[in-house]
């Protein structure tokens, strides 16, 4: 995979995120690399408090000025360096080639701003062009969503949430970005609507051969719309792949572990398979491999050294020494 | 078992709220029963109503009609002693970890609650009592000082539990009690859920939108839509042969960890519409692609086959 | 309600905790000994100022702080620095009682308000709103004007006044807490609605009150001088530090040490009390402990 990787079109290489408090320091992401293709996806998978948004808001350089700290690491938009560009330059790049789906509509738009305004804003910004022209443009973008057009003047509690989620998608993909990072984009929205909004992200995102970051914690909402797939766990991926890889031979006893959690939808089974004990405290990580304490193959070897990553595959990397066991008895 | 009396039995159930722009048919006219030691899932979607008919069922909310029978006893009005009564049977453990726990008691102080407050016991008992409550959930001996801010979603959740099972209930309301924790955390819930029903021998109405967990969970499951129970069959049964076309459509819209078949999904169109003053058709209808004339005429909950009820008049031939 | 002061199993009581907190909490407890060594300051007073209250020296009138009179003297030639003690007395008694008093008022109210909402609350409410519309000024002198002068009235008046704002203060943090899943849990249990609300709903929406409650005492204590200075309220020559400040405030420009005082004395009084205030609402939280 390396051949590729260098020229991948996002790039995030050895990414360290701190958060430091008053009296310590939470190692939100240690180490994270990935890389992301136009017209692909990249599903980010894994729990809460796993680094998975810090890493989406590093990529925008929007974390919080106080407190969080990209410490090591780059990040690089078709081989431009993000983490050193001036902010003003940012500023053109947010929104404009990237740009960000968060994870709750209700309180991503602007309650007292029209909806068709909201949207014609963020063209205005990144685009010299009239105000009428940046009016039509708007109305595109909304019919481009499935809302019509004269709704433009609506304002936000005038629409549901799935609608809402779709006037977000709107003012995402309003320039027309060449990177869309989608944070837990259907999680706050019920089954029939999370369907029609997946498809209207993968639509779209053919349409403009956009590369899409996809965080979610649903391995369903994976399945369905991603080409390759990143599992998270306290701030390092443990297993990289593409899909049928990570789905068909899991490796990392954590992923493995995912898998056997989900109640079935084919089988019928008496008990559920969790995985046993609780995420370790990001601010105070085991030593070695931070599954450690909660996988049933660790040895002496997990708790001492960091690990390193494995290829198992072309394409497949696992970040865990038992592979060839895991192997034998999964 | 078959003569025995089912330890809930509802009838003609409606909850009713009355809103600036008219009535909100939250529930309406839901009827169904659960034996002893079964669980029955209450799926749809937000706002079909499927939380405010578990509130209403254990009277935390008035009904606006309709009966309900616990273990036999007619208990649609009780009052006063009766109502606590009653009350002490029938259990919820709610949703959201973060917000069912009183943030200013300690984990202990939550658990003990129910026990002091029902003056059944004296303070050794209560003591003993918790104590085996919190060993019972799977609670550290060491957290009991703690509070719930200390504690992750999973334990919040076990607390919740336990304060539920205190009184010893017969009934409990589950309401969405996996939504909010991860998947490895909700997968330690759910056996830890069936485990204290085989033990105890308890009676579940498990509240849910995530069709795996209530396949998983269930014996019989209810489909609700706009405050009405459009289809309840056996758990099986519902999963291999869904008859109601919303049924079908929910079904088909749940993304699946199958790769190997990627979705043959029907993607449903249009959103919830309002259970304010809903006319008298079927509620589904305007979503409904197999939607005619008679679609606008009340519907009424047909038995299609043994154990499998369906509110759809075109059942028949759409199947 | 009995049950707000159960002792947790190893004996010890909520407010034990809460003050094995706020001990930790330097600030909050410089606030307190500020606090109390004034009080003791104030109530000692007579055993040791230099001069008496209303002794006037006809040779230093408004005189600048000297060793004589440490603080200086006032228009006539009284001891700056007796007065602002022995005024002590009632200053800061008047500002904590009328707190106190208009604050458990409010809270009962604002509890009611709050928990049962509908009619009960729309009443309520339109009552103060009545109170509120009347500026807060006006409103004291007329209760000042029924009530009649002197310490305990001043009090009174100024409660009453107090009281829909602490009301509705109450009953916003309260509204917010009502809608938590923990109030259906209690009744789900069984709880009684006093249960509920004393024991659950109270706890966690009494914090904006303590912020609000060292506020307000700086301000009453303000109030209580303008009720002096237009011949409600205390009567001269008890020396009130707000009439202190009031009588002081024509000779700004010759005589600031008139003003600068007797403010300092209410600046620091606030002061502590905020720190106070701030340690106990922390310290009350559990989840600010350590």
């Amino acid at each position: 995979m390396s051949e590729n990787t260098n020229n991948a079109f996002l790039k995030v290489e050895d990414l360290v995120v701190e958060y430091f408090t008053d009296d310590n320091v939470v190692h939100a992401v240690n180490g994270v690399s990935l890389h992301l293709d136009r017209g692909k996806t990249l599903g980010l998978v894994g729990e809460t408090g796993a680094g998975k948004t810090t890493i989406a808001k590093s990529i925008l350089r929007i974390l919080p000025d106080v407190g969080a700290r990209i410490t090591q690491g780059n990040i690089t938009l078709d081989n431009q360096d993000l983490l050193k560009l001036p902010e003003h330059e940012m500023r053109e790049i947010r929104g404009n080639k990237i740009s960000m789906i968060f994870q709750d509509p209700m309180t991503a738009l602007n309650p007292v701003e029209r909806v068709g305004d909201q949207i014609a804003e963020v063209i205005r910004l990144h685009n010299n062009i009239s105000h009428e022209e940046c009016e039509k443009r708007a109305k595109e973008m909304l019919a481009m969503v499935g809302i019509t057009e004269d709704r433009y003047t609506e304002y936000p509690h005038q629409f549901s949430g799935g609608m809402k989620q779709r006037i977000v998608i709107a003012i995402a993909l309003a320039c027309n970005p060449q990177v869309l990072l989608a944070d837990e984009p259907t999680t706050a929205l019920d089954v029939t609507i999370q369907a029609q909004v997946l498809d209207l992200i993968r639509d779209l995102r053919n349409q403009f051969n956009t590369a899409m970051l996809l965080i979610t914690h649903d391995m369903g909402v994976v399945a369905q719309v991603c080409d390759d797939v990143a599992v998270i766990y306290a701030g390092s991926i443990v297993e990289y792949g593409t899909k049928e890889q990570i789905f068909h031979h899991p490796t990392h006893p954590y992923t493995i572990g995912l898998f056997g959690a989900i109640p079935s939808m084919s089988e019928d089974e008496e008990w559920l398979h969790p995985i046993e004990g609780l995420p370790p405290d990001p601010s105070d990580l085991p030593q070695g491999c931070p599954f450690n304490p909660r996988c049933p193959y660790a040895t002496e070897e997990c708790r001492k050294a960091a690990i390193p990553v494995f290829k198992t595959a072309d394409g497949h990397d696992c970040r865990c020494c038992h592979i060839d066991q895991v192997k034998k008895e999964g | 078992m078959a003569n025995q009396e089912p330890v809930i039995r509802i009838e003609g159930l409606k909850k009713y709220f009355s809103t600036a722009r008219g009535l909100l048919h939250a529930v309406d006219d839901v009827t169904f029963s659960i034996e002893k030691g079964k669980t029955l899932g209450v799926v749809g979607e937000s706002g079909c109503g499927k939380s405010t008919l578990g509130r209403t069922i254990i009277h935390l909310l008035e009904k606006t009609d309709g009966k309900i029978w616990l273990e036999g006893q007619d208990i649609s009005d009780v009052k006063g002693r009766e109502l606590r009564k009653a009350r002490e049977q029938m259990q919820i453990i709610f949703q959201d970890p973060y917000s069912s726990i009183d943030p200013r008691k300690t984990i202990e102080a939550t658990v003990r609650e129910p026990l002091v407050v029902s003056r059944k016991f004296k303070k050794n008992e209560i003591d003993d009592k918790a104590q085996e409550l919190m060993e019972l959930v799977g609670i550290d001996e060491r957290l009991r000082r703690s509070y719930p801010h200390e504690l992750d979603g999973g334990r919040r959740q076990r607390v919740g539990i336990a304060r539920a099972l205190a009184l010893n209930p017969k009934f409990v309301v589950c309401d969405e009690p996996v939504s909010a924790l991860d998947v490895s955390i909700q997968a330690q819930v759910l056996n830890l859920l069936k485990r204290l029903q085989m033990d105890r021998g308890l009676t579940y109405m498990f509240v849910t939108h995530d069709m795996s967990v209530v396949r998983h969970i269930s014996d019989d499951i209810c489909v609700m839509y706009l405050g009405q129970v459009v289809e309840k069959c056996p758990s099986k049964e519902l999963f291999k042969n869904p008859l109601h076309p919303y049924t079908k459509a929910l079904l088909s819209a749940i993304p699946s960890t199958d790769i190997d078949h990627p979705f043959q999904r029907e993607i449903l169109q249009g959103e919830l519409t309002s259970p304010i003053n809903p006319k008298p058709g079927c509620r589904f209808a305007a979503r409904c692609k197999y939607a005619t004339e008679d679609c606008q005429q009340p519907q009424v909950q047909e038995e299609v086959s043994p154990g499998h009820f369906v509110r759809c008049c075109r059942v028949g031939e759409i199947n | 309600m009995a049950d707000t002061k159960k002792k947790t199993r190893n004996g010890q009581s909520e407010f034990a905790m809460i003050w094995k907190q706020l001990k930790k909490n330097k600030l909050a407890m410089a606030g307190l000994i500020i606090f109390l060594l004034e009080l003791v300051l104030a109530f000692l007073a007579p055993l040791y100022i230099p001069y008496g209250i209303t002794e006037m020296d006809p040779v230093a009138q408004r005189a600048a702080p000297s060793a004589a009179h440490w603080f200086g003297t006032d228009n006539l030639g009284r001891d700056i620095f007796s007065r602002i003690c022995y005024g002590g007395k009632y200053s800061l008694t008047m500002g904590i009682i009328t707190i106190l008093l208009s604050n458990g008022v409010g809270i009962v109210i604002g509890a009611v308000a709050g928990y049962f909402g509908g009619w009960v609350d729309n009443l309520i409410m339109r009552i103060c709103d009545v109170f509120q519309s009347m500026p807060g000024m006006l409103l004291n002198i007329v209760l000042c004007a029924v009530l009649g002068s002197g310490w305990f009235n001043t009090i009174l008046a100024l409660a009453i006044g107090n009281v829909p704002g602490s009301v509705r203060m109450l009953r916003a943090s309260m509204l917010k807490q009502r809608g938590a899943e923990y109030v259906e849990a209690c009744q789900s249990i069984n709880c009684s609605t006093p249960r509920i609300i004393f024991s659950h709903l109270l706890p966690n929406s009494f914090s904006p009150m303590l912020v609000g409650m060292s506020m307000g005492m700086s301000m009453m204590m303000t109030m209580a001088a303008s009720l002096s200075f237009i011949g409600l309220g205390i009567q001269p020559p008890i020396p009130d530090w707000g009439a202190m400040l009031s009588d002081a405030r024509q000779f700004i420009r010759i005589a600031p040490h008139m003003i600068i005082f007797p403010g300092i004395a209410i600046a620091i009084s606030v002061l502590a009390l905020n720190l106070l205030g701030d340690g106990i609402r922390d310290a009350a939280d559990p989840k600010l402990r350590r």
